[in-house]
């Protein structure tokens, strides 16, 4: 594998699959922006998205764009590759996201965070999601140090 | 009162080949090692495949029909697979306990065998070992690329090891959990191992030893982790009245419970940092009329040390958030502690065999034959999981 940078995990897709439920979110990150989609019925918003709100079980979501900034709700430093070819790439630090702008619970994303110290970080320190187009048609969301 | 499956059934044989570390069970097949160990459980019951009719199995260890048609049984009554992984492990006995108790079989097995010659379930999306991201709802894989896949895909976090690191990591934030507390869930199990002869691990570990390991998931390395081992392990289950005349002493299945809540891993609850096991353990203690305070020994699925701690609270040995503490004053240490752990060395010393050594140990307690023997042992708990739904637990007397 060539351009490895360590610290950012290289995705392994290059496409996002996306379906009728998430192919909303791909369309406004190619654009920079980041969009949830929130529950018309109660609000839940459900991120990465579902045909059903899980707490309603309502299938009707608006998308809202949302401030794009977080928090670090949990983490880990990954430092044994998970192929010897991925050896380049270690340590990397990567988590789970707790958005603003949502209800947190259910709405985190597991990002990348790729300019994260891996001796300092911590739960609680704010990041910014950004997104890395990886490929023609992925802009892939990860995360920034706030 | 609805009926329960409270004492009317109990496990009544078990069997096992030896402990392999990876591959080393080769040439046998996986096929062949499952019944090698069903004709150990059923010897040991003193019953043979003609007296067997029912398969109640877990992660579709095995294809009833294959090991049916190999040993000859005579009719197949019941087969059933507990959905998802290692979680169902303990709750498969429960499984066999509604098909005896309902009248559907007479005598169930319930078994795991595993070869990890091909197959690595710690494996990764990377190496192509693991389910990755092709998964349709199954932890095996198949279907194509779901529609979530492409949110996770550059987080890196593909393989088991990462999801337990980032509980672990959430629970130290809480609690003040310390990684000198996972080191002794590491080397109790090992002085546990180290006395015993099918243990694969048997190397003395001390303190220094575990902090300079390899760190591979931060805060987990290298001895956090179980080991990669082949082998199968069987038990066998009857109705309590039958077990009363077979060879060996009858251990009861007092109450048994799987399943969990259904978004516990898409951490929404206040219980993220915590083994999920929270709701089963209060069903379990409830049909079987018993609490922790009547537990001489528990034997908790540990594919990762952090998991006993979060065990020890989850079913109730010890406040939440206090599991730390807990083990750090030696209360899981055979002999000297208040409740003995994995007193087989568990799956990060002995082998790992997705949960089923675990109810070999509970019976062997049970029986007053173990290695390493609980005085007086009258109730044991057992478990399956952490991991997808559904998780389980067992508790079972004599």
């Amino acid at each position: 594998m060539s351009d490895l940078i360590r610290g950012t995990f290289p995705s392994m897709l290059k496409d996002p699959y996306a379906d009728a439920s998430t192919q909303p979110f791909w369309d406004a990150a190619a654009e920079g922006r980041l969009s949830a989609p929130r529950c018309t019925v109660c609000g839940t918003f459900v991120l990465p998205p579902q045909p059903f709100c899980f707490t309603c079980q309502s299938q009707a979501f608006e998308w809202v764009d949302l401030p794009g900034t977080g928090t670090i709700y949990t983490f880990t430093v990954v430092r044994h590759p998970l192929a010897p070819q991925l050896a380049d790439v270690v340590p990397y630090v990567s988590g789970v996201i707790e958005l603003d702008g949502t209800q947190g619970a259910g709405a985190r994303l597991m990002l990348n965070i790729t300019d994260a110290d891996p001796e300092t970080v911590q739960i609680g320190d704010k990041v910014r999601v950004w997104f890395d187009q990886v490929s023609e048609t992925l802009p892939l969301p990860r995360a920034r140090m706030a | 009162m609805p009926e329960t499956l409270k004492d009317k059934t109990a496990i009544v044989g078990i069997g096992a080949t030896p402990y392999y570390k990876r591959s080393e069970s080769l040439p046998q097949t996986e096929l062949e090692l499952a019944c090698k160990a069903i004709l150990g459980a059923l010897d040991d019951a003193g019953l043979t495949v003609k007296d067997l009719d029912g398969f109640t199995i877990y992660s579709s260890s095995c294809d009833p029909a294959q090991v049916a048609s190999v040993l000859g049984v005579p009719e197949v009554r019941f087969a059933a697979s507990l959905t998802s992984g290692g979680g169902g492990s303990a709750g498969s006995l429960g499984l066999a306990a509604s098909a005896i108790v309902s009248g559907q079989a007479e005598v169930c097995v319930t078994l795991m065998t595993l070869q990890q010659a091909k197959r690595r379930l710690g494996g990764s999306a990377v190496d192509g070992g693991g389910p990755g991201l092709s998964g349709g709802g199954s932890p095996y894989g198949g279907g194509g690329v779901p529609n979530y896949a492409a949110f996770i895909s550059g987080a890196g976090l593909m393989a088991p090891g990462h999801s337990f690191a980032m509980l672990t990591r959430r629970h130290m934030e809480l609690y003040g959990t310390k990684r000198e507390h996972l080191a002794e869930v590491c080397i109790s199990q090992r002085e546990n191992a180290i006395r015993r002869p099918s243990a694969i691990r048997t190397d003395p570990l001390t303190l220094d030893e575990y902090f300079d390991a390899r760190m591979i998931s931060d805060p987990l390395c290298l001895f956090d982790y179980t080991m990669e081992s082949d082998g199968a392990v069987a038990a066998v289950v009857t109705s309590a009245e039958r077990a009363r005349d077979l060879r060996q002493k009858p251990v009861y299945i007092g109450g048994s419970a799987h399943g969990g809540a259904g978004r516990w891993g898409s951490a929404i609850f206040d219980y993220f940092a915590s083994s999920g096991n929270r709701p089963v353990a209060k069903r379990m203690y409830e049909m079987a009329g018993m609490g922790p305070e009547d537990v001489d020994v528990a034997l908790f699925y540990d594919h990762f040390s952090p998991m006993v701690i979060m065990q020890l609270e989850d079913y109730g040995f010890c406040p939440i958030g206090e599991g730390g503490p807990f083990v750090a004053d030696g209360n899981i240490r055979w002999k000297s502690g208040s409740l003995p752990v994995n007193t087989h060395g568990g799956h990060l010393s002995e082998a790992y065999i997705i949960g089923m050594t675990h109810v070999r140990e509970a019976v062997e307690q049970l029986r007053g034959v173990a290695v390493n023997q609980v005085d007086g042992a009258e109730v044991a708990v057992v478990t399956g999981g952490p991991s997808g739904l559904p998780i389980s637990g067992t508790l079972l007397h004599n």
